[in-house]
């Protein structure tokens, strides 16, 4: 039995080795690349029977909106759904991956997911990147135990409150919440306030924008209101339609097969490398 | 009579030389200031903070000033600036009082006045390190308007600084609407003003409501607002989370 080297697992959490070569490059004058950001509104509150969870459409790369009609209400499990806000890419992969752990999660204990289990494991993994991994996402669901609600920050605090907005416009969206929220909203009530914050961020944000996403977690029963609402339509679109004149015209309809043209010669060794 | 202009003389010689020479950055500050138009006038919230940095310092500055007989000058930022701002615009009250010819400035031409004053100091690299919100009713005619610390000036039927401007200004783009009530304008800053407190690290619960009309300035005693925490998951917030916080 060999005892020179014992195999060890390999270490999760972030590997700071290529950081040294980022900090020359930057220095030497490299421009590092930006990132594809939801540049967001998301919010979410506890009503009477569970939770809504609402989110703008709009994903910026720097001044350009990449996206006019993303989704940024992912889904982790059948009673538990999680909005993304920061870099697009990073809040895709870490919802995908924890729903995936949940689903296997699932078929060994044979029990629905619980809100908590995604909350531990989305924190785990986030404070295991430090930071790196820009992903600040609003997690909610209804469970065994009840409605809950969970923001995770990038760096993988958390925060259990009865309402919670992300992402840029969040202030906007704050401002509308603290103003309005009661207790013990009706899921009318509850749809028109989320409603309401999300447009208050596309109308005040200049990061978010386009359409309202809504999605309805009760005991049970979910329903995913893709563009609940859109308040900006093309303003002005022409009723007749558009046509084009055209400008191409049929000179010849005389078909001359080219291998009559062209002499074929065969290069032995020459062929194409496989 | 010279008209009086504050500026600095040869700053822009010394700026090379000495950096303690202009300002780098504000100590004592206000934080914002919400203000809008209603029936009779014009209606500006602060509350009386001045923060040392992150420490709530003063507890008793007074952020909104009459100005003459027409007008409102309300400050958020360095106090001194505003202490200087406010000396400024007392010579400029005297100055013109000692015309004698029973004119009287009105708010429109005290809001270019300060629009230049800010702009050239900023010009200069030396800021007065504010944002004024200038209210004021002449001639039944209301007027409000906001300079920067950059010079960036305007006029609008409402408006705030600082945080004002995430949080207030999405609640008065809805809710404000012409010929409110004294009593509806009221309610609407104060809706403002609570989500300031609620969110706004520099803000305090005590607060002064300033009123202009053409009979004159009003400012109120300071009063705090009443906050609500009874929220059911504010008792037990881990109730279904147990170890998280």
């Amino acid at each position: 039995m060999s005892q020179s080297s014992i195999d060890l697992p390999p270490k999760g959490g972030f590997s700071f080795d290529l950081c040294k070569r980022n900090d020359m490059l930057t220095q030497k004058g490299l421009k590092a690349p930006s990132f594809l950001k939801t540049g967001t509104t998301i919010v979410g509150l506890i009503f009477k029977d569970g939770v809504i969870l609402g989110a703008d459409t709009r994903a910026t790369e720097g001044p350009i909106v990449a996206d006019k009609n993303c989704e940024k209400i992912h889904y982790m499990a059948p009673n538990i759904y999680c909005c993304g806000a920061g870099t697009a890419a990073d809040t895709e992969a870490v919802t995908d991956m924890v729903s995936s752990q949940l689903r296997l999660h699932r078929y060994q204990t044979g029990q629905d997911s619980r809100v908590i289990t995604a909350l531990t494991l989305l924190k785990k993994h986030l404070f295991g990147y430090q930071g790196h991994v820009s992903a600040a996402l609003v997690l909610g669901g209804v469970d065994i135990t009840g409605p809950h609600l969970h923001t995770i920050y990038p760096h993988g605090s958390t925060d259990t409150l009865p309402f919670a907005t992300m992402g840029s416009g969040s202030l906007a969206a704050m401002s509308v919440f603290e103003a309005k929220y009661k207790e013990g909203l009706t899921r009318d009530e509850g749809i028109k306030l989320v409603a309401e914050a999300i447009c208050s961020g596309i109308f005040n944000d200049l990061g978010s924008g386009s359409n309202v996403d809504i999605c309805v977690i009760t005991k049970g029963h979910k329903e995913y209101l893709r563009n609940y609402m859109e308040p900006n339509p093309r303003t002005y679109v022409s009723s007749k339609g558009y046509s084009f004149t055209k400008k191409t015209e049929v000179l010849l309809t005389k078909i001359t097969p080219l291998s009559e043209r062209v002499e074929i010669v065969e290069v032995a060794g020459e062929a194409m490398e496989e | 009579m010279t008209f009086t202009v504050p500026i600095d003389n040869g700053d822009s010689v010394r700026i090379a030389e000495e950096e303690s020479q202009r300002t780098l950055y504000p100590y004592v500050t206000g934080t914002s200031i919400v203000a809008i138009k209603y029936k009779d006038g014009v209606l500006m919230a602060s509350d009386m903070g001045g923060s040392y940095g992150s420490t709530l310092r003063y507890k008793n500055i007074e952020r909104v000033k009459a100005i003459g007989k027409h007008s409102l000058l309300g400050a958020s930022g360095e106090i001194s600036d505003f202490q200087e701002i406010l000396r400024y615009l007392d010579e400029l009250t005297l100055n013109d009082n000692m015309w004698d010819d029973g004119n009287s400035l009105g708010p429109k031409e005290i809001h270019n006045y300060l629009t230049r004053v800010m702009y050239n100091r900023r010009n200069k690299l030396n800021p007065l390190w504010n944002t004024l919100v200038l209210g004021g009713v002449k001639n039944g005619k209301s007027y409000l308007g906001m300079v920067s610390m950059i010079g960036v000036s305007f006029e609008d039927d409402h408006v705030a600084t600082g945080f004002g401007n995430h949080l207030a200004r999405p609640i008065l783009r809805d809710e404000w609407h012409a010929d409110l009530s004294f009593e509806d304008g009221v309610k609407l800053l104060e809706k403002c003003m609570r989500v300031l407190l609620y969110r706004d690290r520099s803000a305090i619960n005590k607060l002064q409501i300033a009123k202009i009309t053409e009979e004159g300035v009003t400012v109120s005693q300071p009063y705090s607002l009443k906050t609500f925490w009874e929220f059911s998951s504010f008792h037990n917030p881990t109730a279904g989370a147990e170890g998280s916080w």
